[in-house]
């Protein structure tokens, strides 16, 4: 047995968690506790990139497999990673130790309970990626919630209770449907082993409704419309970094599951449905790209973009084409770079002007010039304008959705004129105009730590936007393997 | 009389307990000697089970009317044990209200000695003669505190309705009697005939009886008033150990007799089973007392461990037995909790008394956030590996319809678990509570939320301990 090195990922945060619990919190040990946390989710990181690098982009097959009994004769404790996975595993690790940087004055009391809550939601989000089967992916799915609902409901804004309590119910009514599925599908093959069920399949007569199952937790997550509702709620009154885990990560584990699950297992029912997927994105891209333009707060703003970014992430999956789901991938992997971006700049203004609505702002270009050029960067890379990461994905998709209803693109094209509309006219009402507020002269210009986590976050949205063929190596082999198996499976119907 | 030794933990309790009574008669202020000797009794009698009965085969006494087999003789230890950690932690509740009188320990011993007759029972008659034993300790307890109306209430109330469901057990025993011949259940199983519907009626009645006692809907009405009446202590002990008992005699009772008439009984359990769930869910979102909100909480868990039950398996009957035993651990850390929330010697039981605790008390309110989690059977707290054993054997039998309703009912109940946590967490804290706990107390609260919390490592010890129960 080799060292596990998913198996230490997944533990790490923990670890760093569980030193944090044991350590009184005072005042003067703020900070430390802080560096504790940090020094935690940074090694997590390293060693996801060293995971990256041992990673083989020539194979298909899941890599670094750890297969352990847990419950004898029932469940193994198993995880790996292929192609699919990995991308995610690294964005989680790398936006994590940024939610802890971004962690300054926005959190008053309980700084320890927090930075507590966020490692162990690192934990859950990555075991998450890493689970190859159903009831230890289920496990962690559901286990995030607790530590969200937290985070969300302690050091949340005025409306917390209630938008706390939405994002759980709405969650948790989603996924004891999934329970049941993956229970049926235990008893139906003998097995919940994620490789051992690509290659037994699952009778067609239940792959209707184990779909359906399986599609109700992972839309509420998408979320699709017209499931979206919580997710404005939750990210309005959560904290910044919450609402940058929020949508950064806990909002692609659904993306993830669809392509793993939904199209893995479910390959003739992915196909019946696909119309039905195809309708709900494109709703979701026009609708909230509409409710996105007519809103005076920021944060629901991004949140709204978020759905409908989300809803071309769904599109390309169900084209079911190499270009479609790589588009998704990366259009995933973007959104999480910025959105998390675009979140902790508005956390950046909240901080010095506690004030989330746009016409609080304006004319506030010559006062904080450095924040004003990030967060330009980030608005051209949410609308997706060539040369940043938003473009790729986005591009791809679209791509896709051209080879297989017209129709289909040409309003999803539509949504993307919209995006561009609502995201430029926000950064023009807070950036640009008359400066009426005078309370906004007080303004101060990013500090080092901000400044800091906007570049880190810069560099891979432009880098991947000039140059995305690192993200596309490392899943093409895997997603080439994932369709050939889909249509092999369709065709042998 | 050969096998007698394994009805030796029943002869020892109830020796010693007729010790004890002399002991408390005769010696002054005995109370304390008492209540140490009887911890001493249970510990000694789980002991002695665990000893001489855990590994045997099934063996019948007494003309096949007790049985010993390793359903019978897990659930008698879970009984003891959880008796005893309820006489552990409930004596400074007694002090506080200067009820710590020898009677207490002894109307528990007895009550437990009428469960352990009842686990055992292989015949309607000492299955009824156990029910009763357990039964008039336990209205007794529930008065305990006599001078508070609302106890002496509670008892009244939980006296005349179970009197009332003895009854009705009664006459269904009667009436199997009457169409088969035979108090016996093995040979009830070889003597009925399908075709006699005074036998299903028989069934239902005896049915109807054991709902009562284990507070199933729609005969949970005295659950919620003798809950917030009895004496904390007393609560605790109502909500967990004779459930266990009735649990094993609804096992045993449908089982060994009717297995074969699973089609006439299935329906009636399937139905407690979701009226339970779904009301006990529903209702407790009104609640105001924790006290209340548990005895509807018990209602709902109840109704899961019917859900086991109802799918006429093995595997149904091992995780209903599992769900128990979990239910009973996080039951066990919530009542420690509740017992700790004390101030200048008033107990508070309210709902909103809890409100940010987590300010003052950061290890309470984290261990109580890791029960209610596990309550609402939220992974990967324990609690959800009790769900999910349950789901998985009742999925197994296809009952969809009931999987899916217990599934969205866990959801409706996880928004009053919530509510708590939300009282505790995000609410303007008030006046902070004792801090100077027994260390019992303590010890019963950390050991359950560590069992809850770490549960998923060692997931296999319960299952494997499960497994060897094997009635059909």
């Amino acid at each position: 047995m080799n060292f596990p090195i998913l198996s230490s990922l997944i533990l790490l945060p923990f670890i760093g968690a569980l030193f944090l619990f044991f350590t009184r919190s005072s005042n003067d040990n703020k900070i430390t506790v802080k560096y504790v946390a940090l020094f935690t989710s940074l090694v997590t990181f390293f060693l996801s990139l060293y995971l990256w690098i041992l990673f083989d982009q020539t194979t298909s097959e899941f890599q670094f497999v750890e297969d352990r009994v847990w419950i004898k004769d029932l469940i193994n404790y198993k995880v790996g990673v292929d192609g699919i996975s990995i991308l995610f595993i690294i964005l989680t690790t790398f936006i994590t130790p940024l939610c802890i940087i971004s962690v300054n004055n926005s959190i008053k009391s309980r700084l320890n309970e927090f930075l507590i809550a966020i490692l162990i939601m690192e934990t859950f989000m990555i075991g998450v990626f890493c689970s190859l089967d159903l009831v230890v992916f289920y496990l962690f799915f559901e286990a995030g919630l607790i530590p969200m609902f937290l985070i969300i409901g302690i050091w949340g804004g005025s409306r917390r209770v209630y938008s706390a309590f939405k994002f759980f119910l709405f969650t948790l009514l989603g996924s004891v449907l999934m329970l049941v599925a993956i229970i049926s599908i235990y008893w139906i093959t003998g097995t919940t082993d994620v490789t051992q069920l690509y290659d037994l399949g699952i009778d067609v007569k239940y792959q209707n409704l184990l779909w359906l199952a399986f599609f109700s937790s992972f839309a509420v997550k998408t979320p699709m419309w017209p499931v979206h509702t919580w997710l404005p709620d939750a990210h309005v009154e959560a904290p910044t970094a919450g609402s940058v885990l929020l949508a950064a990560i806990l909002l692609k584990m659904a993306g993830y599951g669809f392509i793993r699950f939904s199209l893995g297992l479910f390959p003739s029912a992915s196909d019946i449905f696909t119309p039905l997927i195809y309708t709900l994105s494109v709703i979701a891209i026009i609708f909230t790209s509409l409710i996105a333009l007519m809103q005076d707060d920021m944060k629901k703003l991004i949140a709204y973009s978020s759905v409908a970014h989300m809803g071309f992430v769904t599109l390309g999956i169900f084209t079911i084409q190499q270009q479609g789901i790589e588009g998704s991938i990366i259009q995933m992997i973007s959104h999480g770079l910025v959105s998390a971006a675009l979140f902790l700049c508005v956390g950046v203004v909240y901080d010095r002007m506690h004030s989330r609505l746009i016409t609080t702002y304006g004319g506030i270009v010559t006062i904080i010039p450095k924040y004003a050029v990030l967060f330009m960067l980030f608005t051209l890379a949410a609308l997706g304008l060539p040369g940043t990461s938003g473009f790729v994905g986005e591009f791809l998709i679209l791509m896709a959705a051209f080879k297989d209803n017209f129709l289909v693109a040409v309003l999803a094209s539509l949504g993307v004129i919209i995006g561009a509309a609502y995201m430029l006219w926000l950064y023009k009402r807070v950036i640009f105009g008359k400066l009426i507020n005078t309370e906004l002269k007080k303004m101060i210009d990013l500090n080092k730590s901000e400044a800091f986590t906007l570049t880190c976050l810069a560099i891979p949205t432009l880098y991947f936007g000039f140059y995305p063929e690192p993200l596309i190596n490392t899943i093409e082999v895997s997603i080439n393997d994932l369709i050939n198996k889909y249509n092999y499976n369709l065709a042998s119907k | 009389m050969n096998n007698i030794e394994l009805i030796f933990p029943e002869i020892f309790i109830s020796l010693s307990i007729m010790f004890l009574l002399i002991l408390g008669v005769f010696k002054k202020d005995g109370s304390k000697i008492v209540h140490n000797l009887s911890l001493l009794v249970l510990l000694i009698t789980a002991v002695i089970t665990f000893n001489e009965t855990l590994g045997v085969d099934q063996r019948t006494l007494f003309n096949k009317s007790i049985v010993i087999d390793y359903l019978s003789s897990f659930m008698k230890i879970i009984t003891l044990i959880a008796a005893f950690v309820v006489l552990l932690i409930s004596s400074s509740y007694l002090k506080t209200f200067k009820i710590f009188k020898i009677e207490y320990p002894i109307l528990i011993l007895s009550s437990v000695l009428g469960m352990m007759v009842m686990i055992s029972s292989n015949d309607l008659i000492v299955f009824y003669m156990g029910l009763e034993l357990q039964s008039l300790a336990l209205y007794v307890l529930a008065t305990f505190n006599r001078d508070q109306l609302k106890s002496s209430e509670a008892g009244l109330k939980y006296f005349v309705l179970s009197a009332l469901s003895s009854g009705l057990l009664l006459y269904g025993c009667s009436l199997i009697y009457g169409f088969t011949g035979s108090t016996n259940f093995n040979v009830i199983a070889s003597q009925f005939n399908a075709n006699e519907y005074a036998l299903t009626f028989g069934i239902v009645f005896i049915l109807v009886g054991l709902a009562f006692k284990i507070s199933a809907v729609p005969f949970h009405m005295w659950a919620p008033d003798v809950y917030e009446g009895s004496p904390t202590s007393v609560t605790l002990f109502f909500t967990m150990v004779p459930k266990i008992a009735a649990l094993t005699v609804f096992i045993r009772f449908l089982y060994v007799p009717f297995l074969n008439l699973i089609d006439q009984w299935q329906m009636i359990l399937v139905f407690l089973s979701i009226a339970s769930m779904l009301f006990g869910a529903i209702a407790a979102i009104g609640q105001k007392n924790l006290k209340r909100l548990i005895a509807y909480s018990s209602i709902s868990h109840i109704g899961y461990a019917l859900a086991g039950l109802a799918t006429g398996s093995n595997d149904g009957i091992q995780s209903s037995v599992i769900y128990i035993t979990i239910y009973i651990i996080m039951n066990l850390g919530f009542f420690s909790c509740l017992l700790m929330m004390k101030r200048n010697n008033v107990y508070y039981e309210k709902i909103e008394d809890l409100s940010g605790l987590s300010k003052n008390h950061p290890l309470l309110s984290l261990s109580l956030l890791v029960i209610l989690f596990s309550l609402a059977g939220i992974p990967p707290l324990a609690g959800f590996f009790a769900k999910f054993y349950i789901f998985k054997s009742v999925i197994e039998q296809s009952m969809y319809f009931l999987a899916i309703v217990g599934l969205l009912s866990t959801v409706v109940a996880a928004f009053y678990y919530l509510r708590i946590i939300k009282i505790m967490y995000f609410d303007e804290e008030k006046e902070s509570y004792d801090k100077d706990h027994g260390l019992w107390l303590k010890f019963s609260l950390s050991l359950s939320t560590l069992i809850i919390l770490i549960y998923f490592i060692f997931p296999s010890q319960l299952i494997d301990a499960v497994s060897k129960i094997n009635i059909i």
